[in-house]
């Protein structure tokens, strides 16, 4: 049997209420500054969550360690590459010329670019490291446009909250928050170490975002869609790498 | 909080009841902060420990400096089989991948460990649990006393009642370095790591020499803390496993139960 004082009781109710109603409230704020990553459900979204908001509230507008040229890595590595689809090798003969970056959603004006029109943008190029996931690294110049280059030309409608980016290797696909959206060195990249980006890295064109982990980069880009929500696409965890059990934020 | 019937110590003067069973006016050996949160920091160590092992494997190798990678000579490699089919083991098979849930949970634990450790660090500087139970006096720092305590567990000489209700010289300044260095110190490598924490604090790795030195530091530092585990749990079974168990749990000290 327990005992337990009239005081007592009173008291924890007390304190046991403020406290569930300070995490709703805690809830309710997170969700409103878009603190709370679209895979948050489960045993892991408390981790999940408390990284994705602490790195909002810390990181929003710091930049990736740049590195001097003399410090790129002879030899990156290009990690496992499942085999290419006829489609992808059909556009590869034809040396890309009639491969097409699609940009649709919440946009004033859908468009598509080719790579040389991608190209003609003005160009934003940083020698940053790739860290993959198992632990491995390597430092690299990326040459690219910024995404909010592009974003800017198609018109992002302001309630606009993520970019949705496809690849042409079949179910890979992934998103960002606005905020990484618009970063600085976030980049549709085109080129490495001063030529083309070789098809094993991604060419001709891959997501570059050198403050989050290796699988976030994905490779093969063809389609950006703007979106308030990611309910939509998918299970709406935010990734196809989520709906295996890999994390949608990988600033960490 | 309640008191149950049986407890033959009331652990709170609130409840005005004393049972019938001799009483003992002693103070509890552990805290219940203390009790609390070692017991969510061992749990969370635990996870950290297999997810940490599970993220190793797939890539067994270490490297110093910024990068490394399978193209790149290793500083070491552990000669173990990897879960990934592009790192040279040795091994003629591939382990299934664990990475997905393991870096999720390491996380996670990592998270409720700090935070948790956090809230020890602070309510332990001011309750003066950190002056009084681990800091050593001058007399628990001379060599005759140092060295007693290093010679008897070794001649698994178990201590006496009046020498486990409190930490010898050694026990304290290892408990001060696991909290205060190692604890801080892993904590720190594992941040490093962060692409993201990194982009705000770039000294936070370019101190450590580095994202694959950081690594590996990381590395040794966990190392260095299941060395830590493996010893704490051996003085406390040569202490009385059940006994120095209870006292962490119940925080009674249970001299009765000394002979177990």
């Amino acid at each position: 049997m327990i005992k337990v004082s009239r005081r007592k009781l009173i008291v924890s109710g007390l304190a046991a209420t403020a406290g569930a109603s300070g995490l709703a409230v805690a809830a309710r704020l997170a969700q409103k500054y878009g603190l709370v990553p679209p895979d948050h459900g489960g045993i892991y979204g408390l981790g999940e969550t408390l990284t994705y908001a602490s790195q909002r509230l810390l990181t929003r507008h710091s930049l990736a360690r740049e590195f001097p040229r003399s410090q790129i890595s002879p030899r990156p590595f290009p990690n496992y590459l499942d085999p290419l689809t006829e489609d992808f090798k059909r556009l590869q003969v034809g040396g890309f010329a009639d491969w097409r970056l699609a940009v649709d959603g919440m946009v004033a004006q859908p468009a598509s670019f080719s790579i040389s029109e991608l190209k003609s943008y003005p160009s934003r190029s940083h020698i940053t490291e790739l860290v993959c996931e198992e632990g491995w690294s390597y430092i690299a110049e990326w040459i690219g446009v910024p995404l909010s280059h592009v974003l800017h030309l198609v018109g992002v409608h302001p309630q606009a909250r993520y970019v949705v980016y496809v690849s042409m290797e079949p179910d890979t696909w992934d998103s960002v928050d606005m905020a990484d959206a618009l970063h600085p060195q976030t980049s549709l990249c085109y080129g490495m170490n001063g030529s083309e980006l070789p098809v094993a890295h991604g060419g001709p064109l891959r997501m570059r975002l050198p403050r989050q982990i290796g699988y976030k980069n994905v490779k093969f880009i063809n389609r950006l869609t703007v979106t308030d929500s990611l309910k939509k696409f998918g299970k709406g965890l935010g990734s196809n790498s989520a709906e295996y059990g890999y994390a949608w934020y990988t600033g960490i | 909080m309640a008191t149950s019937k049986s407890a033959q110590v009331p652990v709170e003067a609130f409840s005005g009841r004393v049972s019938t069973a001799p009483v003992t006016t002693l103070p509890p050996r552990h805290s219940v902060l203390v009790r609390v949160t070692h017991w969510i920091i061992t749990l969370c160590f635990f996870a950290l420990l297999l997810t940490g092992v599970e993220i190793l494997i797939s890539h067994p190798r270490f490297y110093w400096g910024e990068t490394g990678n399978v193209l790149t000579t290793p500083l070491f490699q552990l000669h173990i089989p990897s879960s990934r089919r592009l790192v040279p083991t040795g091994y003629g098979y591939v382990l299934p991948d664990q990475n997905g849930w393991s870096r999720a949970l390491h996380f996670e634990a990592a998270w409720i460990a700090v935070l948790t450790g956090l809230l020890y660090a602070i309510s332990g500087l001011f309750t003066g649990h950190f002056r009084k139970n681990l800091l050593p006096s001058r007399a628990d720092l001379s060599w005759r006393a140092l060295s007693t305590s290093i010679a008897k567990p070794l001649r698994f000489e178990r201590p006496s009642a009046a020498q486990a209700s409190s930490y010898n010289g050694l026990q304290r300044l290892t408990y001060l370095f696991v909290i205060f260095v190692l604890f801080p110190l892993v904590v720190w490598s594992g941040l490093a790591m962060s692409l993201g924490f990194a982009s705000a604090f770039p000294w936070s790795v370019t101190l450590l020499g580095g994202h694959q030195s950081a690594r590996t530091i990381h590395f040794f530092l966990s190392l260095a803390l299941v060395l830590f585990l493996f010893v704490h749990v051996l003085m406390v079974c040569l202490a009385g496993f059940w006994n120095r168990t209870a006292a962490m749990i119940t925080g009674r000290t249970g001299t009765h139960k000394e002979h177990i």
